[in-house]
């Protein structure tokens, strides 16, 4: 997971509360069999208005999504949070965050920020009115700065730190390599192995 | 305090454990097929990384895999996709596949175990629920996602929160013709969908303690339509006859000191579950499902329930919405309900002894005017044990279709599929509303209700076939 310590980007203002993941990728994409790719799925439905504000030409390139309350409900799949980086969004902003979609995000090096609706209202006010205009995202402070704005935001300290440090899972676990190495040492010699019987001999 | 077999299985497999973290947890073995890998193999190659023990995983095909001219190329892209996808995944990482075509080849659930991998007291997992299965063994299995299989791949381990345990003790005997399939379709009648939700569960009592291997894994299998994490079977000397000189079973000294480990895989006598539940095996009877989840069932002799009889809002609503799609009235005996479709297979149902049992009921039978039934075995060596004793032949003279290996129509994913409105009684686990094809309706019976409704084409038991006391209990062996 690439390590996230503070981000600079435009924003994408989505007005819009309850986005669930179906919303944001819908089912037929999950027969898909790579992790890559999911873009041009990112808010099908919505896409096909050439006015939805992921259309505009002035929004293209952006990396910040600023999105109304209750983002990511429904659904479990991971698939949206694929998607939402394999478009280019580093960051999302919401006053609310479905729970799983919020761990996945974690999980996968999108940092999902939460902020009252006030800042998000602000927000989207600010990047409405100047489409050019900058958001910045510090995790290291903890803090959300765009124009005049300038917003705390928590996040607890094991989250942050793992993506501080981009530690996916699996990277956290390898820091113990040492423990599954002495752990295989002392497996007992019964216990099965796949390799095929003619090539154990 | 003693502890259960679950927890010993638990403690033997932690690798690491510290205050405030989840144990990460050593897995022994580690199944994969087409439809939940791919993600994980593209996550360690995005992330350089590789597979840390190639000696714990394995590969087959199934879900997609179509049961008819399996040497043509396979019609579905997405299907095709997903195992062309599964094959270059294995060959750039090393890992062992067993295709379509291959002698290993087969459901998952079904390969592990016949090929001896599954061993008691190991831990086992595959981006798949019906994982459980191998807990028959008195193995810890379960299904994990697709971010888990990177993860086990990528470390051979994982960090897991603890469960919570429970004991299903069934007591007494189980009746001449009641199955170990009507044995979890009741308890999960009895327990709910969602009972067992957080639990590992533990079969035990005289009545498991009498089930064959593949009868417990039956049990076991459907762990997880009762919400469960996992299920488990304390090993015995059936599990240690069914194992011996498997091809992956210990051999030699190996042997010796694993039975040794394995006599220590009970739960102790001091120990305490969380939560208890207690079964009378003479009660139960042949049992079928009327509803769209496994846990809406009732005794074949019953008729269809009234929603109104649920004091549950909740359920009250899931019977009348079940019927409402099933297609069923309220009262209706279950033996009336007609069938268009009989599926004989999957991982819970599809191995040599189920096989066996439906070829037992149509022995002599036919297959009833305008009834389709299939019969897919679990994998090729099922299939291959089952021509040896001439299974085969019973099935097609009855009039059914003998197919090749697969999931098949457990969950339609190739094209073995009910049409919208078509009735099947089926020996798998999951009657969801679409589950064997849009609009499809699934009855969930045993592997001798499945043969007998395919006679009467109506959900019957073998008892009631007019010339009932000829059936045997076994044929070809
Ligand atoms: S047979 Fe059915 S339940 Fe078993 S692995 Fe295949 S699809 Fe899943």
């Amino acid at each position: 997971m690439e390590a996230f310590t503070t981000h600079t980007g435009r924003a994408v203002p989505l007005r819009r509360g309850n986005v669930d993941t179906d919303q944001i990728i819908p089912a037929h994409w999950l027969k898909k069999v790579t992790r890559d790719g999911f873009e041009d799925g990112l808010f099908e439905a919505w896409r096909k208005d050439p006015e939805f504000v992921l259309n505009r030409p002035e929004r293209q390139g952006a990396t910040v999504l600023v999105a109304g309350p209750d983002f990511g409900t429904g659904s479990s799949r991971e698939h949206a949070v694929w998607a939402l980086q394999n478009y280019g969004f580093k960051a999302v902003v919401s006053s609310r965050f479905a729970d799983i979609f919020r761990g996945n995000s974690l999980k996968n090096g999108l940092l999902t920020v939460v902020l009252p609706q006030e800042t998000v209202d602000a927000l989207w006010r600010l990047t409405e009115a100047d489409p050019a205009a900058e958001v910045t995202v510090d995790l290291v402070a903890r803090q959300v700065r765009a124009g005049g704005i300038t917003a705390d935001f928590d996040l607890d300290e094991n989250a942050r730190w793992r993506l501080l440090e981009g530690l996916d899972d699996i990277g956290l676990t390898l820091r113990h390599e040492a423990d599954i190495d002495a752990f295989e040492a002392r497996r007992p010699p019964y216990k099965p192995s796949t390799t095929p019987a003619t090539a154990q001999s | 305090m003693g502890r259960t077999l679950a927890e010993k299985v638990w403690d033997d497999h932690v690798v690491r454990r510290a205050e405030g973290e989840p144990d990460l947890l050593f897995i022994d073995l580690h199944l994969l097929h087409e439809v939940t890998s791919p993600q994980a193999f593209d996550g360690l190659r995005k992330a350089g990384r590789g597979v840390r023990r190639l000696d714990l995983t394995i590969a087959t095909e199934d879900h997609n895999t179509p049961t008819l001219d399996i040497d043509k190329p396979i019609a579905d892209p997405v299907s095709r996709t997903q195992l062309e996808t599964l094959r270059k995944n294995c060959a750039e990482f090393g890992v062992r596949l067993h295709p379509l075509g291959d002698v290993e080849q087969g459901v998952v659930h079904v390969v592990g175990p016949q090929l001896g991998l599954t061993q008691p007291g190991t831990t086992v997992v595959c981006g798949d629920s019906h994982t459980s299965t191998h807990g028959a063994f008195g193995a810890l299995a379960f299904g994990i996602g697709t971010s888990q299989v990177e993860h086990v791949l990528a470390t051979q381990t994982l960090p897991l929160a603890p469960f919570r345990t429970m004991a299903v003790t069934v007591e007494g005997e189980l009746p001449e013709g009641v199955t170990a399939k009507d044995l979890i379709l009741a308890v999960i009648a009895r327990i709910g969908t969602g009972g067992g939700q957080g639990y590992v569960i533990e079969y035990r009592g005289p009545a498991v303690e009498k089930l064959s291997m593949e009868a417990r894994m039956t049990v076991c299998n459907m762990s997880i339509e009762a919400g469960a994490r996992a299920g488990m079977i304390a090993p015995d000397e059936t599990t240690f006859a069914y194992l011996k000189d498997r091809p992956h079973a210990p051999r030699g000294e190996d042997w010796d000191a694993a039975v040794a480990y394995w006599r220590t895989l009970r739960t102790d006598d001091d120990a305490v579950f969380d939560h208890e539940v207690v079964v009378d095996a003479s009660e139960l009877s042949p049992f079928v499902t009327w509803g769209t989840n496994p846990g809406q069932g009732a005794p074949l002799a019953s008729a269809v329930p009234d929603p109104a009889s649920y004091a549950d809002p909740s359920d009250r609503l899931a019977a009348e919405n079940a019927l409402d799609y099933m297609g069923l009235t309220v009262g209706q005996a279950l033996r009336d309900i007609r069938v268009d479709t009989v599926f004989v297979g999957s991982c819970t149902n599809g191995r040599i002894e189920d096989l066996r049992a439906a070829a037992a009921v149509l022995q002599g039978r036919h297959v009833a005017d305008g009834v389709r039934m299939l019969v897919v075995p679990g994998s090729v060596r099922v299939s291959l044990q089952a021509v040896s004793e001439g299974l085969d032949k019973v099935f097609t003279a009855a009039g059914a279709e003998w197919r090749h290996a697969g999931c098949s129509m457990c969950l339609g994913m190739n094209p073995d599929q009910l049409a919208p409105g078509e009735r099947s009684a089926s020996t798998s686990n999951r009657n969801f509303e679409g589950r064997q094809g849009k609009g499809g309706r699934t009855h969930l019976v045993s592997p001798q209700v499945a043969a007998a409704t395919a006679v009467l084409g109506t959900l019957a038991s073998p008892s009631d076939l007019p010339d009932a006391s000829a059936v045997p209990t076994a044929v070809g062996v």
